[in-house]
């Protein structure tokens, strides 16, 4: 079994701007980026078990010379609004460290 | 173009995050041409906006203000803030104007300044909206008047245009209205001539000071070098260092997309770039376009959602740690039932949140069944209604359930921790963004209200 900590040296998630959060998963080189930056474990359907995310506002982007892939989604409840829990969504990406790749 | 490339300082990440005065004589030495740095953002949410308030305190700001003053005046060369005193509306450009000005008094200097208002004016908004120059951005829809109207202050972000034509006038200092960063930093270059590809992007890598070299904490500002093929970045700080993979990483940081920075009046496409080393400090970057759009500026608007009352209570009770999900949801269900009973519809659209810190605050998720219970809890009651009175009187009516609610009914009436007298804390308003469009525009200084204040002409500051 491989989670995304066994394969990621840093994984991060920040807003980007007040309406989308934004995941920096960094791999911990070539051979684990090509691996697995585009499993379907990652895809929309992660964001929407564990955010509630809409999974046609997921985009994903992988950044070969960084071994890195962005996940963005559009928020689902207002930043700082009545149920905020994490203002700058800066903890959100400890749910995806645990996420199974194989 | 200038002879040479357009050198400018970024002296840090944020006016007031603390610049160091070592680094701005250095980047002057280096022969700078500009200084400029942003004074805020979006990132620490909808009330600085709303309030027309900065994060920083002024000390902060002023001590950093009066360094880059000081630092513009003795070279001759233009200071540019944007996005002043956090949220860029207008009171809060008038809070950084009125610190310039007593910077300017104490220092003996005399610039002229340039004040770049954004704010908008509701019924200017409405018409254009019903004019159809106004388009949502996702996750919003359409916009409506009565959005319009929930707003406390509505700004649209600048592009470089008016910090250009002011830079024209002869501003020696520019303080902006809301501004994307990015324009902030590029409008000098922009006004010099230099290639748009390469001033945006330096722009964009050079948005957070020091962020985007390999040490974090050495320093806090980069100097940008740009020139007709391309740029060059490198760290204010000799402790610090930028490689290619620090400059690069930097344009995955609060961005949606790492290739793609939407701006008023197009997109920066950094796709093809390429990031080298020059030696072990300095990064070169080519190979970025800019992709010349129709003319958009971004509407930001904030206005509250209600208002808060909190109450605090510490728990260690070993039977309610074991049984701490089942123990939220009784006493949340317990919590509502009492303001029903009580207040009843009086307590109009209210909302209850209790939220267990230690156990799954943050995330409000159940955790794994047989998760080890932690040795206390935090329990914050967050009570939001239409007013602060009513978001009070919910939390009065369940402070003695707050306080005493049994894990076990008919069980002797447990006492959890309140930390303070009263129990319950106003917290104010709740602020949201309510904004997410953006606005067509023919002319790029449609939207902007430039105001002069000539210091040479006055006899004293």
């Amino acid at each position: 079994m491989t989670t995304v900590k066994d394969v990621c040296r840093h994984v991060r998630s920040k807003n980007a701007g007040p309406y989308w959060v934004t995941f920096d998963l960094f791999f911990d080189g070539p051979e684990s980026f090509e691996k697995h930056h585009a499993n379907p474990a990652l895809g929309p359907q992660l964001f929407q078990r564990l955010f509630g995310a809409d999974p046609a506002l997921v985009r994903h982007y992988p950044v070969a010379d960084l071994n890195v892939v962005k996940i963005s989604y559009a928020r689902t409840s207002p930043q700082g609004g009545v149920v905020e829990r994490d203002m700058h969504c800066g903890q959100q990406f400890v749910r995806l460290l645990d996420v199974r790749l194989d | 173009m200038l002879e040479g490339p357009i050198k400018i300082i970024v002296p840090c990440g944020s006016l007031g995050a603390g610049v160091h005065e070592d680094e701005v004589r250095r980047g002057l030495e280096m022969g700078a041409h500009a200084i400029a740095t942003d004074a805020g953002s979006t990132d620490s949410g909808a009330a600085y906006l709303a309030l027309g308030v900065s994060k920083n305190n002024r000390a902060s700001v002023k001590r950093d203000l009066a360094i880059l003053m000081k630092a513009g005046a003795e070279a001759g060369i233009p200071v540019i803030v944007g996005t002043s005193g956090q949220a860029g509306g207008d009171k809060n450009v008038d809070w950084t104007r009125d610190i310039a000005l007593e910077i300017a008094g104490e220092l003996g200097l005399k610039p002229k300044i340039a004040l770049l208002y954004s704010e908008q004016d509701k019924a200017a908004l409405k018409a254009r909206n019903a004019a159809g120059a106004i388009r949502p951005l996702a996750p919003l829809g359409p916009l409506d008047d009565a959005t319009i109207d929930a707003c406390d202050h509505i700004v649209a972000v600048l592009g470089a245009e008016p910090y250009v034509a002011a830079l024209e006038a002869g501003a020696d200092l520019i303080l902006g209205g809301r501004t994307t960063d990015t324009a902030v930093l590029s409008s000098f270059a922009l006004l010099k001539g230099a290639p748009w590809g390469p001033a945006w992007h330096a722009a964009k890598i050079a948005e957070c000071g020091s962020q985007c070299a390999v040490y974090r904490t050495k320093g806090a500002g980069v100097l940008i070098s740009i020139d007709a093929e391309g740029f060059e970045v490198e760290p204010l700080s000799l402790e610090n260092r930028c490689d290619p993979h620090s400059v690069s990483a930097h344009m995955l940081y609060e961005n949606a997309n790492p290739f793609l920075l939407t701006e008023p009046g197009g997109v920066l496409d950094v796709t093809a770039a390429r990031y080298a080393a020059l030696d072990d400090r300095r990064v070169r970057v080519t190979g970025s376009v800019w992709d010349e759009k129709p003319y958009t500026l971004k509407l930001e608007g904030a206005g509250s959602g209600g208002f808060q009352t909190l109450m605090l209570i510490g728990i260690q009770d070993p039977e309610v740690l074991s049984r701490l999900d089942e123990f939220h949801d009784k006493m949340l269900a317990a919590l509502n039932h009492r303001v029903q009973t009580t207040i009843g519809e009086a307590a109009g659209d209210y909302n209850i949140s209790l939220r267990l810190y230690g156990w799954n605050a943050v995330s409000g998720d159940r955790p794994p069944e047989g998760t080890p219970a932690p040795r206390e809890v935090g329990v914050m009651f967050v009570a939001t209604a239409a007013t602060q009175e009513m978001a009070t009187q919910i939390a009065k009516a369940c402070n003695a359930w707050f306080f005493h609610f049994p894990i076990v009914e008919d069980d002797e009436l447990p006492s959890y921790g309140f930390a303070f007298t009263p129990a319950d804390i106003e917290r104010g308003a709740v602020y949201e963004f309510k904004l997410n469009h953006v606005i067509a525009i023919d002319d790029p200084m449609a939207l902007a209200r430039t105001t002069w204040i000539d210091l040479t002409k006055k006899e004293a500051a």
